[in-house]
Formats: structure tokens, sequence, C-alpha cells
């Protein structure tokens, strides 16, 4: 039935009202994302809760990828893309006039789905890499901040015996970590993750959850995953979206049981995607 | 059938090996041909001394090459200075900043049609706008000549280079929210292999550069004398002196040629050894 289904039909189904009444951490709305002509994201509105972890799932290209990178702007690498609409950092719009894109990025951090820990710096100088390039030079300084973050990724105990090896030499589910503490590292209020775990194995992938579950105590935490497992796991809310659309928003236990959508309840029983 | 096949195989692979004969034969040729007669001049004055007169009978003033020498290296050095930072920073754009535009397009089509253009226009071009203005030969023009042709060698294999690092790594950067300028001098440093062995390709390839200079710098049978006169040059007076009817001008120009051959040889396979079976980019 959803093979035959139009968008224009999937655009008139009621829109996830989020759920929270409280200010959000962020906010998106009536986001319109296309990459020349083709449209990726159509009227997105939804908000972050504060100190939370909100999934996003949907099936390959449905879209979530793009939504998490217009919270930090990182999508405007890729030629021709172009944004209508607002996301609002603490009710302030990031696609603002006076915004500058390297200070959006420096609040709201990001970890990629691929570990890409920086092959020509040692694994200290990985972690404070952030604070490195933005100028900081007092060694004593950055050495702490390394060792605090290793330690708040649980890598600490793994790589003290030699922390000058380079961040390539570590494995996959290491490295992520990695990523997370050199995100972690330039001190931003929301965390965003692109599908971080679709790269490693079940015992790293279950460290890296841990983490991310510990990690909601100091940050907003968004993630990107495919793996609704994963969402059910550890969101606490989840937005479901296809074909670009939001299609539901709600508490992570009310989508997964009780979900409002005829389309999500498919998806998350895996009658597609 | 199968006497056939095999009869097709072994003309194709004859063919081949001809090909390739063909190919090295005179390169070895030239080769062994330089080294052994060039060998004969090389002494400690053909470093250190003057051009000699012209000889018509024995015994023959030998002389050397030392101002040659000495004049190119210090245009090769010129050279440098004017056409490796000025080619990077243009690699630069075109791999870091001028991708998507339309502008970055067009630079990366003018480095192409640049390095394309024969070395000989590039001499004309300089002869007009500089040795015909200040009325002189003079290692400025002939640095000027040679810095325009590196420019476009550089800008390539440095947009290549920095092509071939990893998206991710700029990503990485750029999520820290480092600055755009910032991030292309961290892509730079993850690339600086490649750049460094394009730089010495870029040297080595206008260390043998002739005609340009013929145009722009001139020749000089004494030292070095300053940034507005003509300065000697081994390329120049390879082609002076291997054209000439005198046998001591001759052996110079063997050795000139013999000597250019093993530098700018070494510097190809020096550049080939360091960087054999390494992904350069890290």
């Amino acid at each position: 039935m959803l093979e035959t289904m139009s968008s224009q039909e999937i655009n008139t189904m009621p829109r996830g009202a989020y759920p929270v009444q409280v200010p959000e951490k962020m906010e998106v709305l009536g986001l319109n994302v296309s990459y020349g002509t083709k449209q990726a994201l159509f009227d997105i509105n939804l908000g972050f809760r504060p100190n939370k972890v909100t999934a996003m799932i949907g099936p390959s290209g449905c879209g979530k990828s793009t939504l998490i990178r217009c919270l930090n702007r990182m999508h405007e690498l890729v030629p021709d893309a172009k944004v209508e609409g607002k996301v609002l950092l603490d009710g302030q719009d990031i696609y603002g006039p006076d915004m500058d894109p390297a200070d959006v990025r420096r609040r709201v951090g990001m970890v990629f789905q691929k570990p890409n820990p920086f092959p020509n710096m040692s694994v200290a100088d990985n972690v404070v890499a952030g604070l490195k390039l933005a100028g900081t030079k007092d060694r004593g300084h950055l050495d702490g901040v390394a060792k605090k973050y290793l330690e708040r990724v649980h890598l600490w105990d793994e790589v003290k015996e030699d922390t000058k090896r380079s961040g390539a030499s570590l494995s996959g589910g290491q490295q992520q970590r990695l990523c997370i503490a050199r995100a972690l590292a330039i001190e931003p209020e929301v965390v965003l993750m692109d599908e971080p775990c679709s790269a490693l194995d079940p015992t790293a992938t279950a460290r890296i959850e841990q983490l991310i579950t510990s990690l909601k105590e100091n940050y907003t935490v968004i993630i990107v995953t495919h793996n609704m497992q994963q969402a059910a796991r550890i969101a606490d809310y989840t937005a479901f979206m296809y074909l670009g659309k939001l299609i539901e928003y709600d508490e992570t236990t009310k989508l997964f049981e009780n979900p409002r959508e005829d389309l999500t309840e498919r998806y998350i029983t895996g009658k597609f995607g | 059938m199968k006497t056939r096949r095999r009869l097709v195989n072994r003309i194709f692979l004859s063919l081949c090996v001809v090909a390739l004969l063909a190919a090295v034969v005179p390169l070895v040729s030239i080769i062994v041909d330089v080294a052994s007669k060039g060998i004969g001049a090389m002494n400690l004055d053909f470093f250190t001394q003057l051009p000699p007169l012209a000889c018509t009978q024995p015994p023959c003033p030998e002389g050397g090459l030392g101002n040659a020498i000495q004049g190119t290296v210090y245009v090769v050095a010129l050279s440098s200075l004017i056409g490796l930072p000025i080619g990077l920073f243009s690699g630069v754009y075109v791999s870091e900043y001028g991708r998507a535009s339309r502008f970055g397009y067009l630079m990366r089509f003018l480095g192409d049609v640049l390095a394309g253009i024969p070395s000989i226009v590039t001499g004309v071009l300089i002869y007009t706008i500089i040795v015909l203005t200040t009325d002189s030969f003079s290692i400025i023009a002939g640095a000027v000549a040679l810095g325009t042709m590196m420019i476009p060698i550089m800008s390539n294999t440095t947009a290549e280079a920095l092509k071939a690092v990893p998206n991710s790594i700029r990503e990485a950067s750029l999520a820290l929210g480092t600055r755009k300028w910032r991030t292309s001098l961290l892509v730079i440093a993850n690339a600086k292999k490649s750049i460094a062995t394009g730089s010495l390709l870029a040297v080595a390839r206008i260390t043998g550069e002739t005609a340009p200079l013929i145009l722009t710098m001139g020749i000089s049978v004494l030292w070095f004398g300053g940034f507005t006169v003509p300065v000697a040059s081994l390329t120049y007076f390879i082609y002076y002196f291997a054209t000439s009817p005198f046998q001591n001008w001759q052996n110079l120009a063997w050795g000139a040629a013999l000597f250019l051959m093993v530098i700018v040889l070494g510097i190809n396979m020096g550049v080939r050894l360091v960087t054999r079976g390494k992904r350069v980019y890290a």
C-alpha cells in the first residue's frame, strides 16, 4: 500500500505535533531543504527537549541525515543545498544573518557515521583538536582536557599507556569513542550523532549506547539511526521520518508500543523499510 | 583452432615487446651516450671554472661551467619562490574553495591549459613584457618565465593531493567549529608529503627548460653579476656549446648534459623511491 501512496497523500497525513510543552533546546520550524531541484525535506516541525536523547528513524533516503546536518549547518558543505525555515537553538535562529556557522558548530557538536579521527594526530591531540584548531596552545591545559574527556568516554584506561600513538591505530569502537571525546571537548550544548554505531560490532555498539545514555546528564543528544532497536533502547523521544517528511514524533515508548500512524506501525513492525 | 589462437597471441605479444624495445632502446642509448661522453668533462674544474675561449688548435684550455651551475641554481631557486607559493595557493583554491563554483571550474580548466602551453611561448611572452621593457636579459625575467611555468604544474599537483585527502577530515574539522581557512591548513598538513613530492617534481621539470631562458635570461661567461643583467645557465650552455664547432666547448656541453641529467633523474627517482608503495596522503 505504501509503495502506491503518492507524496501528496503522505503530505496530508497528520504531522507529529511534538509532545512536550517545556522550552525546547532546539526547535525546527517549517524546514524545507533541497539539493538543486530535488527536495529532501518537506515542512519539518519538531522540537528537541534538553537533556534527553531524541532518535530519528526511518528508511534510507527518508531525510533523517539531512535533518540532523541542518541542526549544525553541516549540510552547507554540499554544493547547491538550500534551506528555508528556521532552526532555533535556545530560541535563536542558527540561520539568522548574524550567525556564524563555526559558532553554531561549537555549540552543536557532531559525531559521524564512520569514525574519523585525524590520522596525523595522536590520541591526545585528537581529543583536543577542536581547541588546538581554535588556537589554544597551553600544553598543560590541553593535556588535562584530553584526560578528562578520554575518561568521560571510558577510553582513558585503554590508551593511558601511550596517548601519543596515532588516533588511527585504535580499533573502530575506540576510534568512535575518541571522536565522541573530541566532540565533547569543545563543550557543546547539543551532541548530534549520525548513525554512530553503524560501522561497529555489537560489543562496541553496546559501549557507545551506554555512553550516549550517560551523556544526556550534561547534553541534549540527537541521534540518527536506522536501527529501531537502538532507538528503543536509548532514546527518550523518537521521530519517524519517511520520504522527507516527519510522520510521527512522540515519546519512544508510545511511538513503538502504540503508534498513531499506520505508516509508523508498518515500519516498526518491519513491513517495509 | 588452437594453433591459430596461439599464433595470434604470439603476434600480439611480439608487437608489445617490439614497442617496448622501441621505447627503451633510445632511452638507454641516450643515458649511456651522455654518460660515456660527459664523464670525461667531470672534474673539479667543471664545477669551479668559467667557460674557456673557443679553441681551434691544441693545446686547448678546458675551463668549466661553474657560472652556469651557479646561474641554474639561482634561477631555479628564484622561480620556485615565485611559482611554488602561487601554485600552492591556487591549488588550495581549486580543491578547497572552488569545487562547486563556476570560477573554480574556470581556474581548473585554465590550470590544464596553462600546463600545456609550449615553454617557448611563455618565453616569448616574458620577453616582450620584461626583456623589451627593461632593455636587458635578466635572471628576473628568467625566473618569472620559469615561475610562470611552475604555477600550473604546482597548482594541479596540489589540487590532486588535497582531493586525495578524505572528506571526513574536512567534516571532522568543520564540525568542531573550526574556521574554513584553518580547516584548509589541516587538510594541507594531511597532504604535505604529496605536496612536497609535487614541488620537487615541478622543480625537476623546470630545471631542464632551455627555450624560455634563451629568450629571457640570456647567457653570460661571467659569474652571477646581479638581478638585471644576463646570467649563465646549464641548459643554454648545452645548446650554445653543443652546436659549436669547438672540441673543448662540445666536451663541456656533454659534461653539462650529464650533470643536468643526473640532477633531474636523481630528483625524480629519489622522490619515487621515498614515496614508493605508500599512500601518500597521510
